[in-house]
């Protein structure tokens, strides 16, 4: 089962980097919203997949009977999502902003903070 | 426990002795900047309350952090584990030397900063809320410093990565969110690489605490293989993000001259370490192995990074974009540390080079962007091709910038000059002499540089365009701050310490020895976080 989601999971990080190799903006941030689905499932396979096995321990007893689904990816997955999910959110607001200010959303031609034939230093002493 | 059938021993689960009470430090530096952090935030529209409140905050940091620095002097390696859960279960919070002195000197280049920024954060500036980011940012500053495991490490990136998000655009204007974008996405493109780093690993030992991974992988049969590679190989990607190395170093120049000056200060001096920090941690203490076979790699990546920031340093005609490539020559030396460190012969003193590398890095970039801040309030401008004239203005502050330019270049007797040394000496003892001749070029091109914005900026007369022997008054951006001990105070305090580090480094090359035998010898730091029977 591991090796079915981890074609998906490489499809999905294919997907990814070509979006994030684009030179609109709006394009690498959904690049970006793929790779952390990627690492997500990425982590989560990383676990083992067990299936309906629920980590639950019977009342008379202080561990588990038998080998259980792992819970530990899922509490790491929970985290990395919701971080994942307020920087997506960041960088969409921050896009928008630029696109507004900028009047662009093609990185080549985002040249406010590093402008083309800047001022050469002066030259001799 | 009462009513239950089964006796339980809480001994096999959890930790029973209690802690001693100055143990509770370790948490301390985190918790002080989170929750005040978020007093701050809640106080954010009292604009008068904000920098009193702030400081205060910054300077407890300051106390408390020192008071950590010295229970790990008096007592070694410290472990906290949250919930009392045996390691490797609970996530462990571990001070050794490294973490509580770079936590120390993080602080006091934090609170500097707080002070500086009173005069160069507008209301505007703190009802956005710079005090509070600054806090958060300094939570996770702390945070990555002390953490022993690895998933936490990244959540302390992420919180690091967040609050310097909002400081960065606070103020909103066109270049800083042009910037911010370039900045945004590769960083977070960075700390994404090192979570599937942390996956991998996760994956193949099943644990994610440091030192509970750093004895399995000392078990493994052949610590070379190729799925640890790939790890390795994600880690060094990422961190190097993180640390600006080249070739993935250009967020740094596109985006570090764009914030208020004190952001960039605080930017320039904390923000690239942590990424080095990370590299030390994970590849000395963790995969020795994988040092061992990429410190080629590390090395030539060390030596482009070198000459990339010295020669971008020459380029620039802006002095911050200027200062920005001299922090990625920076980056360059603590690698060449970490390279020479897969030598076990010469790796306490490389990695102690490279720490007190950081430690210098750390405040003499905070301080020299403080200065730039200064020469624009003084000159109006941050152009090399408009400035002038500084040195008839204030000679006290022509002294201190020719200090900071001495220091950052490695001259003597300032605090450059004794890591470059180490780190030479570690590097021709490796016998890679190039390493070593690559650290001191880049010094040579870095005194270039800098002797460039000293001739232009303070010697001559004036702007481009005064004639020799005359004298130009320029006039500055805001020159009614230029009186106000808050620009002057955090100023003179980094000076001092980069003056103090020169004279007397006995005392940093203690700690940074101490700090490098840490990682390079696990053993204290496995010790203190399994109890004395690991």
């Amino acid at each position: 089962m591991e090796t079915g989601v981890t074609v998906l999971i490489s499809l999905f990080f294919m997907v990814a980097v070509y979006l994030m190799l684009s030179k609109q903006l709006v394009r690498i941030l959904l690049g970006i919203a793929i790779l952390g689905n990627a690492v997500n499932m990425l982590i989560f396979t990383n676990g083992r997949l067990t299936r309906e096995i629920p980590p639950l321990i019977p009342a008379h007893l202080y561990t588990p009977e038998t080998a259980t689904a792992n819970p530990l990816p899922q509490a790491l997955v929970l985290t990395a999502i919701v971080i994942s999910f307020s920087f997506f959110a960041f960088l969409l607001v921050l896009a928008f902003r630029a696109y507004q200010e900028l009047g662009t959303d093609e990185v080549n031609k985002m040249r406010v903070a590093e402008p083309e034939n800047d001022q050469t230093p002066p030259q001799g002493y | 426990m009462a009513g239950s059938s089964v006796s339980v021993d809480y001994a096999d689960a959890m930790i029973t002795t209690p802690i001693a009470a100055g143990d509770w430090l370790i948490v301390a530096p985190s918790l002080i900047t989170m929750l005040g952090g978020a007093l701050c935030l809640m106080l954010r529209k009292h604009t008068d309350l904000q920098p009193k409140l702030g400081i205060t905050l910054l300077g407890v940091l300051v106390l408390a952090s020192f008071a950590l620095l010295v229970r790990v002097l008096d007592h070694g390696v410290i472990t906290m584990v949250m919930g009392n859960w045996l390691p490797p279960f609970g996530i462990a919070v571990t001070a050794d030397t490294l973490g509580a002195t770079l936590t120390f000197i993080g602080s006091v280049v934090a609170f500097c900063a707080g002070v500086f920024g009173m005069k160069t954060v507008s209301n505007s500036g703190r009802r956005y809320g710079f005090y509070p980011f600054l806090l958060l940012l300094m939570t996770g500053v702390c945070g990555s410093f002390l953490t022993a495991d690895i998933f936490n490490l990244y959540v302390w990136f992420e919180v690091l990565l967040i609050s310097s998000y909002g400081l960065l655009i606070l103020g909103n204007d066109r270049i800083q969110l042009d910037g911010a974008v370039k900045y945004g996405v590769l960083n977070l493109v960075g700390t994404n690489l090192f979570l599937i780093a942390t996956g991998l690993l996760y994956g193949i030992f099943g644990t994610l605490n440091m030192a509970d991974i750093a004895i399995k992988v000392a078990e493994l049969e052949n610590p070379a293989s190729g799925t640890l590679a790939t790890v390795a190989a994600l880690y060094f990607l990422a961190f190097a993000m993180k640390a600006a190395a080249f070739p993935v170093n250009f967020w740094l120049p596109a985006s570090y001259h764009t914030p208020n000056i004190v952001v960039s200060a605080v930017f320039a001096g904390l923000l690239t370490k942590v990424g080095v920090y990370a590299l030390i941690r994970i590849f000395v203490l963790i995969l020795p192995a994988s040092l061992g076979y990429m410190a080629d790699i590390f090395g030539l990546v060390a030596i482009v990074t070198l000459m990339t920031g010295a020669l971008g340093a020459l380029a620039q005609t802006e002095i911050r974009r200027l200062l920005g490539y001299l922090v990625i020559a920076g980056i360059g030396s603590m690698l060449a540390g970490v390279a020479v460190a897969s030598n076990s012969e010469v790796a306490t003193l490389a990695i102690s080079g490279a720490i007190f590398y950081a430690v210098h890095s750390i405040i003499v970039m905070t301080a020299l962007y403080m200065s730039a801040g200064i020469m624009n309030m003084m000159g109006g401008s941050y152009n090399l091709r408009k400035l002038g004239g500084l040195y008839q203005k204030s000679i006290a502050f022509a002294g201190v910038f020719l200090i900071l330019a001495f220091a950052v270049s490695g001259l003597p007797p300032f605090s450059g000059f004794w890591p470059k040394i180490m780190l030479v000496d570690a590097a021709f003892k490796d016998d890679r002499f190039w390493l070593g001749a690559a650290i001191l070029v880049s010094g040579f091109l870095t005194t270039l540089a800098m002797g460039r914005i000293w001739i232009f900026a303070f010697w001559r007369g004036g702007p481009e365009g005064t004639p020799d022997g005359k004298s130009v008054e320029v006039s500055g951006s805001s020159q009614s701050d230029l009186a106000s001990g808050a620009i002057w105070l955090p100023l003179g305090i980094l000076t001092a310490l980069v003056v103090y580090f020169g004279i007397q480094p006995e005392w940093m090359i203690e700690l940074s020895t101490q700090g490098a035998s840490s990682v390079v010898d696990p053993l204290g730091y496995i010790r203190s976080v399994f109890g004395e029977q690991g």
